[in-house]
């Protein structure tokens, strides 16, 4: 089965340049390639449209935190569930589903490499673990910095070479894609069980501030020459105006990239795009952010949309957790992570009825919409605390009609609906832009190579839906969009046909991606040594242990980068 | 890693209890383990004795009688006793690696039984107490490096714990709080054990009274006034100056144990405690923690978790994960008579679990896998000898607090000597063989 | 009754669980002296304790760590195990500590081996 050819697909590759045109996209050995031999096995995606497969950037679907919340919430699985057969295991959803369910429920939506965002250094084996039992879908995870004390104390003595040095150790150790940063500073200061506030007030005990800390690891980032860029869920989650909190991140690391690339990348902005000073006149920065983003190239951002639904919201940031534990009396699960960081778990029912969640709800689909360059902002909604990813056909019909928009807006709260912009807003997106948002964009953002495009070369990840762009409006009819995206007539996994007709018919074990940008030799010992000291101090875990080996993997993929320190 | 000549190996993950101390040094020589440092008694026990009652071949019961048979045989004979059983119990997993679990529960989905773990007699009401509060908590680390209030509640970790106190709470060194001086620490228990000697307070409380003290703490918490002069056999004012101990303290901790689980109250008990935890979270800083006992029985409920959506008692008889403890536990599986056969690894229920459940073991098909004979063996149809995690073979543990741990061999096991991971795996091969008809 | 770990079960059940060692940390119960006194039971004399659910015949013992009138303990084992109820009340689990029971001298009567233990298992009902 080496050979493959999908033949008259209507084939959305913004990345080449290739907008709805029937191409023949050919397969062999699980790249693609310019033509197959007349033995290849045939597709016929007539009337059908062929995207490379979904790429989402920022899913939380495996580790501690995760399992934390499937602990947490056995009502959370009872009446999702999925049954075991020959081909597939047992597992169970809804909001928090099982590593199996996880796995085959993405590649059922046409999506084929999955990146965890967020997992603490000293728990990343956990998340691997998960990721290990994950099926199908390629994976990356991002381990958590910006609240560690070595990165703290680093920054704080202005030594960012040996800081580089210390996050090339760690993504080693860790098997970590990229660096991820939650709440600089503000986990810290959390695990005294305070606050801080804004982008200039000092750590507890570290002499440093939020502002500092995200520059300086924007600084080690591009030292490292690491893929992606640092990807930062901003502080003053649990403030009720915390736009320009985001604005003022993005803006803290302006100049420090390189010419027309991207240095920071935002994430899940609704939840931190919200103006006011109280909860009954809380309404959207949406315009704001998207006008500074529209202004500044070296900003990517994702949505973070919520869906109306009874979801589970977990982060790093858990001073919010705590929160919103209060605001809603829901049980709470909370887990500082020593020397580094933390997570939250709360359960959460978003309602059209309540005037904040409607407003939060009309926030992501502004960004979308005000946000110019689709290259630029990504179809999220922070799984799962903006709502589960099984959700995302409903999301794109958003963003590709205006008219099922209006028919959501026409149900929720009346005093936000009239707060808002979103009715207003007449845009509506193209298959090829979806593409981009979902995956081509997405892929590029990560650094993936050979992700998120068609072109010869790339990972024969294919995503073929049963809907016909000639003749569907999808603006008009955005349920037929719905249908066609959350089963795909197939999902090709490098070049093997692994969901058809919406049902598992394979299921190889994916790809863990991970960075190693390699530092000089003389710097990386120099940081070895001061680490080994530091470490007996610091952790209950000893370095030797703490560090994975490759095999520990069962599907390793490393990515080689030399760093400039 | 496998030594002939002495070699001393550093930094070995015990694999005793849910402290998992990391810093054990292992001299062997000889394919043998010599000597162990920085171990507990209980750990050095088990290193230093590691092949005392050993088995090495995999036995069957013919006639009435257990006798040697081939490793070919014991697993065909195990996937029979499985794939025919209407509903199987597979149960232990908490004394061996996360990778055992894996494939533990992919045999359980194919032969559509229960899989419990030891969860089931130990922590079982805390997870029950965490789905309906939440679980305020966090790594050992942070209790070394923070805490200034230390409370062992219902638990007496210098027997079930031997280096907790010393590695992670009271006489731990840590950044914001180098000497013991820097910290207080209370013990709270029926009886006054080695554990309530070292502490600075010793708070003796009448037996199952756990829930009603938690509750009379969350009132003092709150500023509410006691009415009764005493709750559980300590006075209204030792009450009321705990709390306050507990309000004007900067990082407070409650470790709990087996005293709350296994008393009257259980899951309500430890309901209660997570809640005074919660709402002491408004006034200051505070953890708590379960004291989870085997080495790795907070992996068994990972793993569980993260495969089927449920911590411990899954039954996959529909084909499907369903959590119903009280139903789906191994003890009320057994007791109620359903049960016709079981799987054991790594645990000895007929030593653990109360004797009408054992009986009912004893009645049934029963394959043990386990590198030593138990109370369970005598009573079992197949018994397989296996390696021993951590010493023989290597494999992922998480500690008490969740951090995992890949644990690593320091000898080779006895030639001829199966890991349990792969006699499951093989015992899997022929329950689909025979289990695929269903399919086609 | 307490039954609960301790050091010696934990380091004799490395020896393995059908040792002397084994036996001797395990099948005991441990009473406050007070209460051996008013009983009539010496250090390491068999005694009888019973439960509703049973009785057993284990060593008795002076109270290693935290005397207590009223309160007996016993190590996790198969012993304490013969008389620990099985019934949940719908939890999944059963009452360890804290149970009722009543412990009267037995010096004519046999303490079972782990063996002895495991065959009486399997011969009743």
């Amino acid at each position: 089965m080496s050979e493959l050819l999908i033949r008259n697909g209507f084939v959305y590759d913004p990345r080449n340049g290739i907008e709805g045109e029937k191409v023949d996209v050919s397969i062999k050995d699980g790249k693609i390639v310019e033509s197959v031999g007349t033995g290849a096995t045939v597709i016929d995606a007539s009337g059908m449209i062929v995207m490379p497969g979904g790429v989402d950037i920022h899913s939380h679907i495996a580790g501690s935190k995760v399992n934390a919340g499937r602990i947490l919430r056995p009502e959370d699985h009872e009446k999702d569930v999925e049954r075991h057969t020959a081909t597939t295991r047992a597992g169970t959803g809804h909001s928090i589903p099982s590593t199996f369910t996880t796995g085959y429920r993405y590649a059922k939506l046409g999506y084929t490499t999955v990146v965890e965002p967020a997992t603490p250094l000293l728990k990343t084996r956990h998340t691997h673990e998960e990721l290990d039992d994950t099926p199908i879908v390629d994976k990356a995870c991002f381990p958590l910095f910006g609240n560690d004390w070595h990165t703290m104390e680093y920054l704080q003595q202005g030594r960012v070479e040996e800081c580089a040095a210390y996050v090339a150790w760690m993504l080693r150790a860790t098997k970590g894609y990229a660096i991820k940063i939650v709440n600089p500073g503000g986990v810290e200061a959390w695990r005294w069980g305070r606050y801080l506030v804004g982008l200039d007030d000092r750590v507890p005990n570290f002499d440093i501030t939020p502002r500092e800390i995200v520059r300086g690891i924007c600084k080690v980032n591009q030292l490292l020459h690491l893929p992606h860029t640092i990807h930062v869920h901003t502080n003053d989650l649990a403030k009720i105006g915390n736009y320009q909190t985001t604005i003022d991140t993005m803006d803290s690391v302006r100049g420090l990239g390189g010419e027309n690339k991207p240095s920071i990348h935002i994430t899940h902005v609704q939840f931190t795009g919200r103006t006011g000073s109280a909860w009954h006149n809380v309404g959207s920065g949406a315009p704001e952010i998207a006008d500074y983003v529209n202004k500044h190239d070296h900003v990517t951002v994702d949505m973070g949309q919520i869906v109306f639904m009874n979801t589970t919201t977990m982060t790093a940031d858990c001073g919010f957790q705590y929160m919103l534990y209060q605001l809603s009396g829901n049980k709470w699960m909370n887990f500082d992570v020593e020397v580094e960081t933390g997570a939250g778990v709360v359960p959460y029912r978003y309602r059209r009825s309540n005037y904040v969640n409607a407003v939060q709800w009309g926030i992501g689909l502004e960004l979308a919409l005000l946000i110019k360059d689709p290259w630029r902002v990504y179809m999220t909604t922070d799984h799962p605390n903006g709502g589960d990813f099984t959700k995302y056909p409903k999301i794109i019909s958003w963003l590709m009609s205006r008219k099922a928009r209006n028919k959501s807006l026409a149900r929720i709260n009346s005093i936000a609906r009239n707060k808002l912009d979103l009715p207003d807003l007449d845009r509506e997106y193209s298959f090829s832009e979806i593409a981009v948002v979902t995956r081509a964009g997405t892929a590029k953002a990560l650094g993936l190579k050979e992700k998120g495009h068609l072109g010869v070369g790339a990972d024969a990840d294919i995503a073929v839906y049963d809907i016909n762009p000639t003749k569907v409006d999808p603006s008009r009819d955005f349920r037929l969009v719905r249908k066609a995206l959350r089963k795909a007539a197939f999902t090709i996994k490098d070049g093997r046909i692994v969901v058809k007709n919406g049902e598992i018919v394979e299921t190889p074990v994916g790809r863990t991606y991970w960075v190693d940008s390699t530092v000089s030799e003389g710097l990386m010992s120099k940081v070895e040594s001061d680490m080994r000291k530091t470490f007996t101090r610091y952790y209950t875990l000893g370095m030797d242990n703490y560090a994975m080996a490759d095999s520990e993997l069962a599907n390793s993929h490393r990515i080689n980068v030399k760093a400039e320190v | 890693m496998i030594a002939l000549a002495k070699k001393v190996i550093s930094n070995v993950t015990c694999t005793f209890c849910g402290s998992t101390c990391d810093d054990l040094q292992v001299t062997v020589e000889d394919e043998k383990v010599l000597a162990v440092r920085s171990g507990c008694s209980s750990s050095l026990s088990k290193y230093l004795n590691y092949n005392a009652e050993r088995f090495l071949t995999p036995l069957v019961r013919k006639n009435g009688q257990l006798t040697e048979t081939s490793y070919e045989d014991a697993v065909r004979r195990s996937a029979e006793i499985l794939a025919n059983a209407r509903y199987p119990l597979l149960y232990g997993w908490s004394s061996t690696s996360n990778e055992a679990s894996r494939a533990g529960i992919e045999l359980a989905e194919w032969v559509g039984g229960v899989i419990d773990n030891t969860t089931t007699v130990c922590h079982g009401p805390t997870l029950l107490g965490v789905h309906d509060i939440g679980e305020v908590s966090g790594s050992l680390g942070e209790i070394e490096h923070r805490a200034d209030l230390v409370i062992y509640w219902g638990s007496n970790p210098v027997h079930s714990h031997p280096h907790h106190i010393m590695r992670y709470t009271a006489l731990s060194t840590g950044r914001f709080r180098p000497s013991r001086k820097d910290r207080k620490m209370i013990v709270i228990d029926v009886r006054k054990t080695d554990t309530a000697k070292l502490a600075d307070q010793f708070i003796q409380i009448t037996p199952n009274g756990d829930y009603e003290l938690m509750c009379a703490l969350r009132m003092a918490v709150r500023g509410d006034e006691l009415e009764q002069d005493a709750i559980s056999g300590v006075p209204a004012e030792v009450i009321e100056e705990l709390a306050e101990l507990m309000i004007s303290c900067q990082f407070g901790v409650i470790f709990f144990g087996l005293g709350l689980t296994m008393t009257e109250g259980r899951h309500r008990n430890v309901d209660v405690a997570l809640s005074l935890v919660r709402d002491l979270n408004a006034r200051t800083k505070f953890l708590i923690m379960p004291m989870r006992g085997h080495f790795n029985v907070a992996g068994a409920n990972e793993v569980s978790a993260w495969v089927t959506g449920y911590p411990y008692a899954v039954d996959l008889s529909q084909g499907y994960p369903r959590y119903n403890p009280g139903d789906t536990t191994a003890i009320d599986v057994l007791v109620r008579g359903d049960c016709d056969a079981a799987l054991v690894v790594a645990s000895d229920p007929v030593s653990n679990f109360p004797v009408e459940a054992s009986r009912r073991l004893a009645r049934i098909p029963v394959i043990t896998i386990d590198p030593h004979p138990s109370a369970t063996t005598p009573i079992a149809e197949v018994v397989f000898p296996t390696t021993i995690v951590g010493i023989e073979t290597g494999g992922c543990i998480h500690r008490m607090d969740g951090v995992a741990i890949m644990t690593k061999p320091l000898v080779p096991p006895p030639p001829g000597i199966h890991s349990d991971v792969e006699i499951l795996r093989d015992i899997l091969t022929h329950v689909k063989k025979s289990k695929m008809g269903q399919w086609t | 009754m307490l039954s609960g770990r301790t050091l010696g079960q934990g380091r004799s059940k490395s020896l393995g669980k059908f040792s002397d060692d084994y036996l001797r940390n395990v099948a005991v119960c441990e009473l406050d002296p007070e209460d051996m006194k008013a009983l009539g039971i010496s250090p390491g004399q068999n005694v009888k304790v019973t439960t509703k659910t049973g009785s057993v015949v284990v060593r008795a013992a002076v109270a290693s760590q935290a005397s207590q009138r009223g309160i007996v303990f016993m190590p996790y084992g198969l012993w304490v195990n013969a008389v620990i109820p099985a019934e949940t009340y719908g939890t999944g689990m059963p009452s360890m500590k804290g149970i009722e029971a009543e412990i009267a001298p037995a010096p004519d009567e046999k303490l079972l081996d782990l063996e002895a233990m495991v065959e009486r298992l399997t011969r009743r009902g």
